[in-house]
């Protein structure tokens, strides 16, 4: 199992985890009132950048991957997102029919 | 217990360095898991219920962006400076952890000050959670959030304290790794907060 | 609020329960008093954090609610015996069909498996207790303030009204004013808060701290069920924290979710319940395979058959059982497209099942069969468990469903599931794993009387129902009129019933039997058992393995007795073993936890909150406590291991 704790003499990784995040702040912040784009389609862009920073503050800040046992805490969130997936998308499908 | 609980690995960060830090950190993780499903029942909940507002105000009337990217900074950069706290524990820097530990708490207070500040503004205008089905999930979501929050300030608290008390053990090191992991989580939850509420309030 | 409102008035059976609470109360504090067991109670109890103790705990508890839901169901089959009964009111009988699901389901079947867990599981795996003990202490205490919480709630105050579902708007405050569903949504909430603990310790326990040697696929298959079961635990019930989080706040403080008014969607509680509800099916069910599957292969004498296809269909559930959850309630409206597609998956969850009753079926084949009280729940479990699923699979459908939906043939389909598989597996795992918690057997030849009346009385009682069912009695009904026709068979379920609850008499009379006549079991091996755990002596030393053992092979104490060697220990590998000290802070804080409960239920915020401020003084002290533990010095444990080895 790997055990990749990060040794730097820089917090390199967390500075550009900063500023990848604050861009996809400003980037869904411009999709959603500048880009123009159809309603559904802002939408889908708003929700794709914030799983992408989820997941890099899963990798760059938390280190989901670090220590022996990383595999378990990977699985273990992949598991919690189809579990968030189930949930949210089940229930509005679900629940659509009421007016 | 395992034999190892007190067996010491040189080439471990401190937090890692005893079997019970890496069960508790584990253990987190998995909690950590357990709280993606119940945010995801309040998302749920809210985006079920977001479009009915009764005789109430809807999103697009209370939503203001400018209140809510000062809230999503504030938050966004004590996540950076929590991450900062870790990289000075694991470089043994006492007072940088400290230090960027105190900015994360204070960051983390001006986010509450922001959002107690919203709520009120909206119940001055008559947007309580009693108001329709659509605050109620509002606040309670939002709420659940602010609340989490808010007890992070108080534990960081208490880690501050055990800190200036005991220095750097494997103990104390495991603690602010653990809130640590709370706060970036915490972080992530609000993304979620201001896309799917407040962004797409504003939009739809 | 007037004291005629805060106790419950009017109903002789009612005042007959006060009367006997007050004395069993004063009962056992006299006991306590006059045998001088109140120092014993406090340091060997309540203070405990070995898993074994605590386990013991949620199985007495267990015992005590079997008992309590097990009198609601006789009450009901008494009041439903005849047309027009008169024996109890319309709202009592709601009061009981509430109470008696919520207990069976959340204070009885919950528990007893998790009982179960807390003494098999560590020893199982090897290991000298769970990952958090501490936090097992606090689960157990949270659960069972839970559980008191809910209990006390028909004598003070009103029990909750609006089935153990508790849908809306019949649960909301327009429909049930009182504080029954008070209790309901609070204590459900704090025994729920300590199950959610209990997942994600075994979890880690078993992830984290097996024996050397033990890979995931050499995992007894009980530990197997339990790994998924935390799975289910631990995505399943913060869903349940939200939905009854929901409900109080709809029912304190007049928010909108599931109100008829202003936006508020009722059918989004059945959803959320449901969300949970499903996957908690799976949570106690999950573990009774793992027992049927450890009784089968020791009382067949061979090894499980299929263990891998076993494993897969088991991780199977933990998917399938979140994507089912809308056949709960087909007939609501949802479109053709949402029906169709839970139609299918709840189909496809029959398949992991099936596939394991097959595992079982091959395991006893040509196996050396030994009936002993906990096989003969094995092999009634298959039958019977068989019809439950197969009437299931016709619930699935969903156009077929809109004919069962909430008939008798729905209550029969679900008791013969959850009675035959759960509860069987309980009692099973009772009589199999008995003599590792108190050192002595239960008697065989009462476990086998408990056995017949209640196998007997659970068909005599639930065959008819499907019938009752398709002739249109609906469920929740407290009386009928004669010219329906349903007098005889509702008669053949009450003599049914009766025989469950003698079964259930002989079963208490055989503990106590036992207790006193029991044969004591010396070797720690009484049934030449397959798994770690009876490598241990019986009862288990409290540091469970003086010698962690080392695992070569599934099954991997039969492999060690195979190879002629058993599991010797040398004295000279004992190292001081580090132990958790005892805690009476889970104790206390769980009692802040009662009084918060209960100055929610009655609105009492003064109360609730002066007890929240101690649950949170209780948290910082953990913070703060040093406390590391302690060791067993070598001497101590030569002198224990030497004591029961002697006795062997």
């Amino acid at each position: 199992m790997g055990t990749n704790y990060h040794h730097e003499t820089f917090p390199w990784k967390h500075i550009v985890g900063f500023i990848l995040s604050l861009v996809l702040t400003f980037a869904a912040l411009w999709i959603a009132f500048s880009s123009g784009l159809a309603t559904k389609a802002i939408l889908t862009g708003i929700v794709v950048l914030a799983v992408l920073q989820a997941v890099l503050q899963l990798f760059m800040f938390m280190h989901v991957t670090e220590s022996d046992s990383g595999k378990i805490q990977t699985i273990n969130m992949a598991y919690s997102f189809f579990i968030a997936i189930v949930v949210v998308a089940g229930s509005i499908w679900t629940m659509a029919f009421v007016l | 217990m395992a034999e190892a609980a007190h067996h010491y690995d040189e080439t471990m960060p401190l937090e890692y360095r005893t079997e019970e830090s890496r069960l508790n950190i584990l253990g987190f993780w998995i909690f950590l898991g357990a709280e993606v499903a119940l945010f995801a029942t309040l998302f749920a909940t809210y985006l079920v219920l977001f479009q009915r507002t009764g005789h109430g105000p809807t999103t697009a009337d209370l939503f203001e962006i400018k209140d809510v990217m000062i809230e999503t900074l504030l938050l966004l950069t004590s996540s950076f400076t929590c991450g900062l706290a870790v990289f000075e524990m694991r470089r043994r820097r006492l007072t940088g952890l400290l230090v960027w530990l105190l900015v994360t708490l204070l960051l983390g207070a001006g986010f509450i000050t922001f959002e107690v500040r919203e709520f009120i503004h909206y119940v001055h205008e008559g947007a309580t959670m009693q108001t329709s089905a659509f605050l109620s999930s509002f606040f309670v979501l939002v709420g659940t959030h602010g609340a989490h929050v808010s007890l992070g300030i108080g534990w960081m608290t208490l880690i501050i304290i055990q800190l200036l008390q005991r220095g750097f053990t494997p103990r104390t090191a495991r603690k602010v790794f653990i809130v640590s992991l709370y706060w970036h989580f915490l972080d992530v939850v609000w993304i979620f907060i201001f896309t799917l509420v407040y962004l797409t309030g504003m939009v739809m | 609020m007037k004291w005629s409102e805060f106790f419950v008035t009017g109903e002789p059976l009612i005042y007959a329960a006060d009367v006997s609470i007050v004395l069993t109360v004063i009962g056992i504090v006299f006991i306590l008093t006059y045998f001088k067991k109140w120092k014993w109670l406090w340091d060997e109890w309540l203070t405990t954090v070995d898993h074994k103790k605590i386990g013991v705990m949620y199985i007495i508890s267990a015992v005590l609610m079997l008992f309590r839901g097990g009198v609601d169901a006789l009450l009901m089959r008494a009041q439903l015996t005849a047309p027009n009964m008169k024996f109890l009111d319309s709202q009592h009988y709601n009061e009981i069909f509430t109470t008696h699901g919520t207990i069976m389901i959340l204070f009885m079947a919950m528990p007893f498996i998790i009982g179960l867990m807390n003494i098999v599981v560590p020893l199982q795996i090897g290991a000298r207790d769970v990952a958090y003990p501490y936090l097992n202490a606090l689960s157990f205490w949270l659960f069972f303030v839970g559980a008191m919480l809910f209990n006390i709630a028909f004598v003070i105050g009103g029990s909750p009204d609006a089935g153990w579902t508790a849908y809306f708007p019949l649960a909301g405050n327009e429909f049930s004013p009182g504080v029954g569903n008070n209790y309901y949504a609070v204590a459900l909430q704090i025994s729920g808060i300590g199950t959610l603990m209990t997942g994600i310790n075994f979890l880690v326990t078993i992830l984290k701290m097996r024996a050397l040697g033990m890979t995931l696929m050499r995992m007894p298959m009980f530990t197997w069920t339990i790994l998924i079961t935390c799975v289910l635990i631990i995505f399943a019930f913060p869903v349940l924290t939200v939905a009854l989080a929901l409900m109080t706040f709809d029912r304190l403080f007049d928010t909108q979710f599931f109100t008829m008014a202003n936006g508020g969607m009722s059918m989004l509680w059945a959803n959320l319940f449901w969300i949970w509800g499903h996957p908690e099916v799976y949570i106690v069910i999950l573990p009774s395979f793992g027992i049927f599957s450890e009784v089968v292969s020791t009382f067949a004498r061979k090894r499980l058959f299929g263990y891998k296809a076993m494993v897969g269909s088991i991780v199977g559930i933990a998917f399938l059982s979140f994507i089912v959850w809308v056949h709960h309630f087909f007939t609501m409206g949802a479109g053709a497209a949402v029906n169709s597609f839970f139609s299918i998956t709840t189909m496809a969850i029959a398949i992991p099942t099936g596939v394991k009753i097959f595992n079982w079926l091959f395991t006893l084949r040509k196996g050396r069969i030994r009936f002993t009280t906990a096989m003969l729940w094995s092999l009634a479990f298959i039958p019977n468990f068989v019809i439950g699923g197969v009437t299931g699979v016709m619930l699935a459908m969903a156009a077929a469903d809109y004919q069962y939906h909430n008939s008798y043939f729905l209550i029969a389909h679900f008791h013969y599931v959850l009675i035959a598989g759960t509860v069987f597996a309980c009692f099973a795992g009772l009589h199999y794993w008995y003599p590792k918690m108190f050192g002595h057997m239960l008697n065989e030849r009462l476990g086998k009387w408990t056995f017949w009346l209640f196998m007997i009385g659970f068909n005599v009682c639930f065959f008819p129902m499907y019938f009752l069912g398709l002739m249109g009695m609906t469920r929740r009904m407290y009386t009928y009129s004669a010219g329906l026709g349903w007098t005889p068979l509702n008669v053949v379920a009450t003599i049914g019933a009766a025989l469950m609850g003698i079964g259930f008499l002989v079963l208490c009379y055989n503990i106590y039997y036992s207790a006193r006549y029991g044969e004591r079991d010396m070797t720690g091996d009484p049934w030449d058992g397959r798994t770690l755990e009876w490598a241990t002596s019986s009862p288990v030393a409290h540091y469970n393995f003086a010698v962690i053992p080392e695992v070569k092979d599934l099954d991997a104490y039969w492999e060690m007795k195979k190879s002629g060697k058993g599991f010797e220990m040398d004295e000279e590998k004992l190292k001081p073993i580090h132990m958790p000290s005892n805690s009476g802070r889970p104790f206390l804080i769980s009692i802040a936890f009662f009084f918060a409960g209960f100055g929610l239920v009655f609105k009492w915020f003064t109360l609730a909150i002066i007890a929240a401020v101690f649950i949170i003084l209780g948290l910082i002290l953990r913070s703060f406590d040093d406390d590391d533990g302690y060791y067993i010095s070598v001497d101590e444990i030569k002198r224990t291991e030497r004591l029961t080895r002697k006795e062997a």
